[in-house]
């Protein structure tokens, strides 16, 4: 490819060579970056174009839209990488609108010095993942950034995805008697970053949950009707998106500790950490709201799908307060006592995706 | 991650209704018609709020919470001097999570320190921050040590690993208090019936150490682990003692704690740490003997004598509660800029800060009907 490309001089040397500040300038030194180690990780003809933009052929009706930065630390964990969790990401933010996601763009944001080797195995990690998923990386850009003014790579990712015509998933839908499900257990990405940490010193065997969900909505959807929204636990876990909904709806959501799925690595690593599983990261898990005449359904549905096998009903959607007009999310505890779940605390928490 | 079985059995449901009615019935029995028990720890307080457990406590029982959280008692002047260090000295300040966020002077926090500019660095443990100087040897690394007698053995353990290694740019900013002066100054200014005494700070110091202060005061202190069938447990313990009159130190946490604690421990402080003459408390005020200042062998180490640090002293604002709350005589609710004012994302006192501090872990997990605190 290098030689029909006709870039002058070596190779990259993959294995031991870093990314410097020409790789960023737009002349030569891009090119061969982007043919010797980019193309060849998402290799479609949009990309081999290499133009200024992506031009795609669209069917009519509704299209979502997504976008989302990812500056994990560490950029490997187990379970996963940088790469493939900024696919995924995007992938499931449109997944939660009922969307089927098309078109990926992706921008890398590189620091100098940067190996080579890793970029190359994130790359690679990022369009295996596409692959998987089922959409095209259309489009991209990479910069480079002076040492010190980065932390490794930074990945955007943007996403397109079709949604079928009768498809609303609308959390202000959401009533009175409506059913809380979860697609599985819960903290595993987040306590799995955590523990790869440095100063952690935790092992596990803990890996990311770190998945693509838009088949397992698919499902959902082709299944029949009942599905009020969905929305993926991500920063903030559970906790945080059961607190949105309240505040959207000025509804109470009450869930029950025990049906919670929690593995006891992650439970441990709690423990260890002080913090609550609620508030966890998960990347490859969704809670869905649901009437109550189709929340069996929907539940056997999930948990036929690889995704959902632990899946769980975890609590219903109660009337609202009127002195509490943001709504609120209560839990009751495995000691049988009930307990507000609020807002994560203002902590400085690490970056976990 | 076998060590996790301890958790979950002592998380057992269905035990703990049965202990929560057998504790039901032992309060009926009780001399008086309420009793106030004080749990002394941030982690109880903390766990009494997690595992929902105060409102399935008969209503006969009255926790008081104590002043055990590290956090919460450091006064504003110890945190002025920490923002002095990295904010004027320049010294790079390694610390607790936790401590970035209690605010000290004009309402100051490390948090907004570093965004002035100054270089503070959360760690997990006090080795992380020697560390730290390790990789950093053209800068001033302090530690900013804080915590009762559970965190004071690491930081024992680098001051002399850090004598060790030679290390010339490393020093402590030793905040380390003691629990028993703390526990003898709340229960001369507050009238309670029992105490549930910490967990992790005796699996160091041991149970025998609080056998004077039940004399002094006749009162049952029973220490507990911070799980829920421990708590339960250790409030029977205390109404068993009530009931039968009696005022003595048990030990319901056994599988970790002995009567005479850690003595390994306990000669690595002695080794690097002496007793102060004085240490102020959010709260309480000036306590004699109630903390630890580094000896003078390894005052090379002592961040407050290697940059002649002044702590003065910095009156808390009038409207914040946090000293009457950290005695035990008020509640979070009773303070009148709780939840309003002062929230987590924005707290005024320390007390809304760490999450083992009382009005945080009221404001996160209590405030609903039913709910007594």
């Amino acid at each position: 490819m290098r030689s029909e490309k006709g870039v002058l001089g070596l190779p990259l040397n993959i294995e031991k060579g870093r990314v410097e500040m020409i790789h960023g300038s737009g002349g030569r030194a891009s090119s061969q970056l982007f043919e010797e180690i980019i193309l060849p990780a998402f290799d479609n003809p949009w990309l081999r174009k290499a133009g200024d933009q992506a031009v795609v052929e669209m069917a009519q009706g509704r299209w979502a839209l997504s976008t989302d930065s990812f500056v994990v630390s560490p950029i490997f964990f187990p379970g996963g990488d940088i790469g493939s969790l900024a696919v995924h990401g995007t992938v499931n933010d449109l997944a939660m609108g009922g969307a089927q996601p098309r078109y990926l763009t992706v921008g890398l944001v590189i620091e100098e010095g940067f190996p080579l080797s890793d970029l190359a195995r994130i790359t690679q990690s990022l369009g295996s993942a596409a692959e998987r998923c089922g959409v095209s990386v259309v489009a991209g850009d990479t910069k480079v950034v002076e040492r010190g003014k980065g932390d490794g790579i930074f990945i955007n990712t943007s996403g397109i995805g079709w949604i079928p015509r009768d498809i609303v998933l609308d959390p202000s839908a959401i009533r009175v008697g409506d059913i809380l499900i979860l697609s599985g257990s819960i903290g595993e990405h987040g306590a799995a970053v955590l523990a790869a940490r440095e100063g952690g010193g935790l092992v596990t065997s803990l890996l990311s949950d770190s998945a693509p969900l838009h088949d397992a909505v698919q499902k959902l959807i082709a299944s029949g009707p009942g599905l009020v929204c969905l929305r993926d636990p991500t920063r903030g876990g559970v906790a945080t998106v059961l607190n949105e909904w309240a505040r959207e709806t000025g509804l109470v959501f009450e869930i029950e500790e025990s049906r919670i799925p929690i593995r006891q690595e992650v439970r441990g690593i709690s423990e260890i950490l002080g913090i609550d599983p609620l508030y966890l990261a998960n990347e490859g898990r969704f809670l869905a709201v649901c009437r109550p005449e189709s929340a069996d359904r929907l539940l056997s549905v999930l948990k036929s799908h690889p995704l959902g096998l632990a899946a769980s009903q975890i609590g219903h959607v109660k009337a609202g307060d009127p002195t509490r007009p943001g709504g609120m999310v209560r839990m009751t505890t495995l000691m049988g006592g009930v307990r507000l779940v609020d807002w994560l605390l203002g902590d400085p928490l690490p970056r976990i995706c | 991650m076998d060590g996790l079985r301890y958790v979950e059995e002592f998380r057992d449901p269905l035990l703990g209704r049965s202990m929560l009615q057998a504790l039901r019935r032992m309060a009926q029995r009780l001399p008086k018609s309420s009793v106030r028990i004080m749990e002394f720890c941030g982690g109880h307080t903390y766990a009494f709020h997690r595992f929902g457990l105060l409102e399935l406590l008969p209503p006969e029982i009255r926790m008081v919470h104590g002043p055990g959280c590290p956090v919460c008692i450091l006064p504003k002047g110890r945190i002025d001097a920490a923002i002095k260090l990295c904010l004027e000295k320049k010294a790079v300040l390694a610390t607790y999570g936790d401590v970035l966020r209690v605010p000290g002077s004009h309402s100051l926090t490390l948090m907004k320190a570093r965004s002035m500019g100054a270089d503070v660095r959360i760690v997990l443990s006090a080795m992380e921050a020697l560390d730290l100087a390790e990789k950093l040897p053209g800068q001033e690394v302090v530690f900013f040590a804080i915590g009762f007698e559970t965190t004071t053995p690491p930081t024992a353990a680098v001051v002399l690993e850090a004598d060790r290694r030679n290390l010339k740019n490393f020093s402590v900013f030793a905040n380390h208090v003691m629990t028993p002066p703390a526990m003898e100054a709340i229960l001369s200014g507050t009238s309670v019936d029992g105490i549930i005494g910490p967990s992790h700070v005796s699996t160091v110091i041991g149970s025998r150490a609080y056998d004077i202060i039940s004399r002094k005061f006749n009162i049952p202190i029973v220490i507990a682990g911070f799980e829920p069938l421990d708590i339960l447990q250790a409030l029977q313990m205390i109404l068993q003692q009530i009931e039968e009159k009696k005022a003595q130190v048990e030990n319901e946490y056994s599988r970790a704690v002995s009567p005479e604690g850690n003595l390994r421990s306990q000669e690595l402080i002695a080794k690097v740490f002496e007793h102060a003459p004085s240490f102020e408390w959010r709260g309480l005020g000036e306590l004699p003997l109630s903390s630890r200042s580094i000896r003078n062998e390894f005052s090379l180490f002592d961040a407050q004598r290697r940059f002649s640090l002044e702590v003065l002293h910095v009156s808390d604002p009038g409207i914040c509660e946090c000293g009457e709350i950290l005695k035990g005589v008020k509640a979070p609710q009773d303070c009148k800029i709780f939840g309003t004012v002062c929230t987590p994302d924005n707290p005024v006192g320390a007390c809304m800060v760490s999450a083992e501090g009382a009005c945080a872990a009221f404001f996160h997990y209590g405030r609903q009907e039913g709910v007594v605190s």
